[in-house]
């Protein structure tokens, strides 16, 4: 342990991130802007978490840095040079394993070393190398849907070791697995790491965990959305293994949760409540989150223990809910003024409680009305429909004045979002079939 | 277990002959023998076709059912090397795409049987005065029936290899040749070798008319089960008929049991999501090539080479540097191609509405027009008719899985015989009872075709969930209401999946069906594909165009207005994953 820690002080760069700036383009107009003006530095010895929501841009950087994409501005350094495409130094491990199915998983570990143009020998005696170092022996010749998820992503960590690379990537390599076969692989791949048998210099993993990036890495980089930029650093100096009952370890978990809650500083100063959905007005993106799981946390942050006020982390574990899925619902809550998040918590508001207290009608009731107060894109969809003459608009006007203001699949899932939200209200019909809002259900 | 061996040939026990091998010995010898005696006929000058000429002695059949089955195997793997180039090509680079993919979506549904006679003088010239010529040319028209379904599912393959495995091969900068093997072929093989099977049954329907090729004034007859049946068709032989139907069914039986179903088991393991609970395909043909050692010796040697040739480190296409670079790969540059290829496609339009008019009148494509209508209307009938039979058959086969695992391969099986052996017997029934052959010969259209909507039908019947036959049965769904509810819809988008296939196979068998001859009795009903066949046997090539351009126009309308909706509805609403 005391050597890594050296290492860290001492170790040289490796990777430089410089101002780096990604866009994806939409409907029309200015690209969508997911990364802005991001810099770090790499260096040797460390592992480094990328850690924020959704739509944070944490993947893009991942695969900007991995060189499957290219950033718009700004630069990446690998060792001291430009990196332009795939760099043979920097390998990857996917969340979804990424392995070829028809390969067994000794083919699968070879694919790699066959790119290097290697001798086959060699090829061979790595490959069994890695697999050993991995405990994958004895499924060399399986092939890879008779294995388990977690003896999958073993195989994607050895196909990532075995060509020796100056730096592994993980994205979010450990959120498909079930919670205890994730424990047992980041053990597992700490140990090897803390012993120095990865044949690797550094670790750049992009997580959603938090407890797992304050258990796996030595630095934590907190990004915020719309756009996407590094928010806050924080340093892990615990040694390993780490406990999550150690009351520093839940101090940082807990300032992390403090970042990520943190309101956005550049809105407009006279706003209560900020909304974190990006874009204003009914140009707002809209999470699809269904009104059960609405309904169902302000619930829980009603009942006991929490009663109208809960700690974030602490509803996570209870609710098994990560922050990909916490945050989306809260942040909704919020956007309904059924809520507040802040400071690593949520508090309910008086609507909040009324909503949560009341029977289906009257809760339907409630939330049309703050739909309508809150939700511009709903009420806008109601104004149009009540407007004309047959009570009927078809879904493509709506969709093409979004297109205006995001991607094609953000539209197509905000306006799915709203159809859901007013649904429930019983604001307005949708029907699939004809692709039409309409105000009133059909008589028969 | 541990993966590794020595060496094959180091261990005793690897060359003690399993009991695979002596079955597996004589089938390689046999081939070897009989490659070697086609080939020889091949290469034999053009006189020895007139010395011996065709005859109807059944003695000759095996040996004509392996002239045609070389002829087949050939066209397949002229179709595979274009599968793998022009699909490749169209699938990589998105200008090449602009132009190749409507061409390819064209040729697909379109016959040009047509104008396979205006290759052969070409082929002729490349063999002078050898039987090879002739060959090419017949090996030619069987490969323009199987090529492009192939290179379009290819295609289709390639557009869609899943995200995740893309990004692996680019991190792992895999190159080209190396992705190409390891990720692109593999992904898409099970798609092209159930696309190889539909092609062996176009071809069957193309050997009849490929094997006797017209040069100006003289007649070519290759040796074939084609010119056989040809032959007894003219001579009203009816054993001989029988005879021909006996050995072409023995063929593509053969076919099916040392080709296609190795292929299938063996393509079964490159299926990229694997559906818990679907039987594995099986084949004793590759058990055989499995444990027999002999032919595993064989097989490795071939890996061998397989491997090294994967193994090239291949280069790498250099990329035209600096403004120019990003000048070429611009937007800009991408509509200065696009206009490019306009302006050529309006230019080779005009040619040809200069070269028809020269020829034709308006009111000739009245009549063609008129002609694609009554086609249209029998396909349409067709259709319906298949669909009303085989849909609550394809069901009740589809839901008893026994019943399903026998009836599969026989629908398969029938899919590949062309119509052309039923002529006989139509017309002698048509003339007989002196029906209306307008009416009478439609049925020979879809003789071959009807079969896909049964299989799709029955697939779809399969994969209907357990858990949904379970509430259907619990609601006490019955009878009308039952399939209404919950049988109709599982089964619709495979029913859409085999009935653009049928549809698609009938207009092409229109050609052959429309017309039909037994002796000197020749029937002809009216339509687009009698219209076809008669300006093909004149010569005539202005209304070969024109009732091509015709047929083709009401295949794209039908696909774009009737199929296209069709399946883009079955695909958004009853899909069940």
């Amino acid at each position: 342990m005391a050597t890594r820690t050296i290492q860290t002080i001492a170790g040289e760069p490796i990777l430089r991130v410089k101002g780096v700036r990604q866009a994806f383009p939409r409907g029309d107009g200015e690209p969508l802007l997911v990364l802005d003006d991001v810099t770090f530095e790499l260096r040797k010895g460390e592992i480094v978490g990328l850690l924020g929501r959704s739509g944070s841009g944490k993947s893009t950087l991942l695969r900007l840095i991995a060189g499957l994409a290219r950033p718009i501005a700004g630069a990446i350094d690998y060792r001291g040079a430009p990196l332009s495409g795939p760099a043979s130094g920097i390998a990857m491990v996917f969340q979804t394993f990424a392995l070829f199915p028809w390969l067994s998983v000794l083919e699968n570990v070879e694919l790699g070393l066959e790119a290097l143009g290697l001798p086959r020998d060699e090829i061979r005696r790595r490959a069994l190398g890695a697999i050993d170092l991995i405990g994958l022996d004895g499924f060399e010749s399986a092939y890879p849907k008779e294995l388990s998820g977690g003896m999958r992503q073993r195989v994607g960590l050895a196909r990532a070791l075995v060509v020796h690379p100056t730096i592994l990537l993980m994205d979010e390599a450990f959120s498909a697995l079930d919670v205890l076969t994730a424990e047992t692989l980041r053990t597992d791949l700490l140990d090897l790491w803390i012993e120095g048998q990865l044949p690797i210099d550094a670790v750049v993993m992009v997580t959603h965990n938090i407890e797992e990036a304050v258990l796996m890495c030595d630095r934590v980089m907190v990004f915020t959305a719309n756009p996407g930029h590094i928010a806050r650093e924080l340093k892990v100096d615990l040694p390993h293994p780490r406990d999550r009952e150690d009351p520093r370890f839940r101090e940082i978990v807990e300032a992390i949760y403090v970042e990520m809650t943190a309101r956005p500083m550049s809105r407009g100063a006279g706003h209560a409540v900020v909304d974190r959905f990006p874009g204003m007005g009914i140009a707002m993106q809209l999470p699809r989150i269904s009104s059960n799981l609405i309904s169902g946390l302000a619930e829980a942050i009603a009942g006991s223990p929490y009663e109208g006020r809960a700690d974030l982390p602490e509803i996570a574990s209870e609710l098994h809910m990560e922050i990909d899925d916490l945050f989306p619902v809260a942040d909704t809550l919020q956007l309904l003024r059924f809520a507040e998040v802040e400071r690593g918590d949520i508090r309910l508001t008086d609507a909040g409680k009324a909503f949560a207290a009341a029977e289906v009608d009257e809760r339907k009731r409630l939330f049309a009305r703050h739909l309508v107060a809150y939700v511009p894109l709903a009420a806008h969809i109601r104004r149009v429909l009540e407007e004309r003459a047959s009570h009927q608009a078809p879904k493509s006007r709506f969709l093409d004045e979004l297109e205006d203001h995001m991607t094609d699949q953000y539209a197509e899932a905000t306006l799915r979002a709203v159809i859901s939200w007013g649904r429930y209200a019983e604001l307005f019909e949708y029907s699939d079939d004809a692709g039409a809002f309409r105000l009133e259900a059909p008589a028969s | 277990m541990k993966l590794f061996r020595p060496p094959v040939s180091v261990t005793a026990g690897r060359f003690a002959p399993s009991a695979w091998d002596g079955g597996a010995a004589a089938i390689v010898l046999a081939l070897f023998v009989m490659i070697a005696a086609a080939a020889h006929g091949m290469l034999a000058p053009l006189s020895t076709l007139a010395v011996e000429p065709v005859s109807l002695d059944p003695v000759n059949l095996p040996y004509y059912a392996l002239r045609t089955t070389v002829r087949m195997l050939l066209a397949l793997a002229c179709s595979i090397v274009f599968t793998f180039t022009y699909a490749t090509l169209a699938a990589k680079s998105r200008r090449a795409e602009l132009i190749l993919v409507p061409i390819l979506d064209i040729l697909q549904s379109v016959p040009i049987l047509g104008f396979i006679s205006l290759t052969i003088v070409g082929f002729m010239a490349l063999a002078p005065g050898r039987v090879l010529g002739a060959e090419l040319a017949a090996i030619f028209a069987i490969f323009t029936s199987q090529a492009w379904n192939m290179a379009f599912s290819f295609y289709q393959s390639l557009r869609t290899l899943p995200g995740d495995l893309d990004e692996a091969c680019r991190s792992f900068r895999l190159s080209p040749w190396l992705r190409f093997w390891r990720a692109e072929v593999p992904f898409a093989l099970p798609a092209l070798v159930w696309n190889m099977m539909m092609s062996m049954s176009g071809g069957w329907f193309f050997v009849v008319a490929s094997e006797a090729l017209t040069v100006g004034n003289t007649t070519i007859t290759l040796p074939g089960i084609g010119s056989y049946i040809a032959l007894a068709i003219k001579a009203r032989d009816m054993t001989a008929v029988v005879w021909a139907v006996a050995s072409m069914a023995l063929v593509i039986l053969v076919y099916d049991q040392l080709m296609f179903r190795p292929l299938v088991a063996w393509a079964d393991r490159f299926r990229a999501e694997q559906t818990p609970g679907a039987p594995a395909a099986t084949s004793w043909a590759l058990t055989m090539i499995r444990r027999a050692r002999l032919i595993r010796i064989v097989i490795t040697a071939i890996a061998r080479v397989v491997r090294w040739l994967r193994g090239r480190p291949s280069v790498r296409l250099p990329r035209a540097p600096g403004v120019l670079g990003r000048l070429l790969a611009s937007r800009a540059a991408d509509r200065v191609w696009a206009a490019a290829v306009a302006v050529v496609a309006l230019l080779a339009i005009w040619r040809i509405g200069q070269f028809v008019s020269t020829a034709l009148s308006v009111a000739d494509v009245v009549t063609a027009l008129g002609l694609g209508s009554v086609t249209f209307l029998r396909v349409a009938v067709l259709i319906a008719l298949a669909s009303v039979i085989w849909v609550p058959v394809g069901i009740y086969v589809g839901l008893r899985p026994q019943l399903a695992a026998a009836v599969q391969p026989a629908a398969q099986f029938l899919a590949a015989f062309p119509a052309n052996l039923l002529f006989p017997a139509a017309v002698v029934g048509i003339v007989h009872f002196h029906l209306d052959p307008d009416i009478w010969l439609s049925p020979l259209m879809i003789l071959g075709t009807q079969w896909y909507i049964l299989f799709n039908v029955v697939a779809g019947a399969s994969a209907f969930p357990g858990d949904l036959r379970d509430v259907a049965a619990n609601l006490g769904l019955r009878g009308w209401l039952r399939w209404r509810k919950a049988l109709l819809p599982a089964v619709f988008p495979y029913y859409v999946t085999g009935a653009i296939t049928a549809s698609g196979g009938s207009w092409n068998a229109s050609i052959v069906a429309e017309v039909a001859s037994w002796g000197d009795t020749r029937l002809a009903a009216h339509g687009i594909g009698a219209y076809i066949a008669r300006a093909t046997a004149a010569g005539d090539y202005a209304r070969i165009v024109l009732g091509i351009a015709v047929m083709s126009a009401f295949v794209i309308v039908v696909n774009r207005l009737v199929w296209r909706p069709l399946y883009a509805y079955a695909e958004r609403r009853l899909r069940l994953d």
